[in-house]
């Protein structure tokens, strides 16, 4: 039945050439667990990605009940964790995602690194790679503030001031951060939502494809 | 792979049904709590609508008379006071409690406001009118009767339920 499907399909778009040409590849000795087990180490990437797909899939999910506003927010999570079927379990998979993924990326980093990976010619995806990290702690400092119980606010209440702690510029960053001077309230949180559900996520994507696409173009690092 | 175990399981074939069988469990795990989680409000128990108090019977005469009423609402995380209006009379040991919103459009209607009709609900909007029982007249732009509370009479005090369509 689907493979009636698909041949109807690929008789009209020819489609086929489209998936093998991202997904179609072997995968070389060195990097597959069945020949040599230590190779599970090659897995982290794409654990890291596993799991960032899982962060988006609940969040999106999250979105459908949770209001950023200082009134409300805290109560709704409440109400979408205790009275809403499996919402333990969805914002369980965001809640506990979210340390996963650091997990995950940092294992995948020390892959990179004693492997060696980061040399000539793949310098850009290191730096890019770093990027992602650094937009995954933003997304991690962003959404620990939307709960908006006591630990969400001091969180973000120190987070801030480690900001306003930059030479210079640390009062702006903080103000533009928290959406007011002094007031960590209504603004800083509807300020965090966006940056948490809007601009990272879309910088996250946009790294990931530059990040593929560079490893397509490069192919995995040889063995050692 | 000898000729006569042709209709064995081949290695390849294995590892495919493996696989797809391992990576559709764990897909499942993945998407199923996430759609039940998303389509609870569907599945919810629908809550029996408490019964409020409106009025003591004593109040009650044979002409329809405007009770509003107020009740928390509970939707989700925010309960709200909300205040509906009910006509509400005795018809012989019966008490009737018909609702005051309008089934063209959902106006509000009042009972014998229009002179040319002091007998009948009228709506101010598109001049739709019902009988005393809510029955729609039949040429004004209604299309049913007007909904029904449910009533319960304890001790000498109204309460009433869900407004529910006649028809
Ligand atoms: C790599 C990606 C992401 C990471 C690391 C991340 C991290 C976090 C963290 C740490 C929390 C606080 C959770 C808690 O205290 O229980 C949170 C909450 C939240 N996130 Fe994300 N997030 C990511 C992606 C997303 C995306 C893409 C969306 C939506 C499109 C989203 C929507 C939400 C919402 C609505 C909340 C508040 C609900 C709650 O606190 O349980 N997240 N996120
Ligand atoms: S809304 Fe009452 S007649 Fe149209």
């Amino acid at each position: 039945m689907l493979q009636r499907v698909y041949e109807w399909v690929d008789e009209r778009l020819d489609i086929t050439p489209m998936w093998r040409d991202i997904a179609d590849h072997e995968v070389p000795e060195h990097v597959n667990p069945a020949h040599h087990f230590s190779a599970f180490v090659y897995c982290f990437g794409g654990l890291t990605f596993f799991i960032t797909v899982i962060q988006i899939l609940s969040g999106m999910f999250l979105t459908m009940y949770y209001v950023p506003d200082i009134v409300n927010a805290y109560e709704s999570v409440r109400y979408l964790q205790g009275d809403v079927a499996y919402g333990t379990i969805v914002r369980g998979m965001h809640h506990w995602g979210a340390s996963l993924v650091i997990v995950m990326i940092f294992l995948h980093t020390l892959r990179v690194f004693f492997t060696g990976a980061y040399k000539k010619p793949r310098e850009l995806n290191w730096v890019v790679g770093v990027l992602i990290f650094f937009v995954m702690l933003g997304l991690g400092f962003t959404g620990y503030l939307l709960p908006w119980d006591m630990k969400a606010y001091f969180a973000t209440v120190v987070g801030l001031q480690i900001a306003e702690s930059v030479p210079l510029v640390g009062t702006l960053a903080k103000t533009l951060l928290a959406g007011d001077p002094e007031i960590i309230g209504a603004q800083t949180l509807t300020r965090f939502f966006a940056i948490h559900v809007f601009f990272l996520p879309g910088a996250l994507l946009g790294l990931l494809a530059a990040h593929f696409i560079m490893i397509r173009r490069q192919g995995i690092s040889g063995p050692l | 792979m000898s000729d006569e175990q042709n209709h064995n399981v081949s290695r390849r074939q294995f590892l495919t049904y493996t696989l797809t069988g391992v990576g559709g469990f764990m897909a499942a795990g993945i998407i199923l709590p996430m759609a039940r989680f998303a389509i609870d409000p569907v599945l919810q128990a629908e809550s029996e609508g408490d019964m409020k108090a409106v009025t003591d019977v004593s109040e009650l005469t044979e002409e329809p008379q405007r009770f509003d009423f107020s009740y928390d609402q509970e939707d989700a995380w925010v309960t709200s006071e909300t205040t509906e209006t009910a006509y509400i009379y005795q018809s012989g040991d019966e008490v009737v409690a018909l609702s005051s919103t309008c089934t063209h459009l959902g106006c509000t209607v009042s009972w014998a406001t229009n002179e040319e009709y002091p007998d009948e609900f009228f709506c101010p909007c598109h001049g739709g009118r019902y009988e005393k029982d809510g029955t729609n007249i039949e040429g004004t732009p209604p299309t049913e009767p007007l909904h029904k509370y449910e009533v319960e009479v304890r001790d000498g005090t109204v309460y009433v339920g869900k407004a529910e369509p006649q028809v």
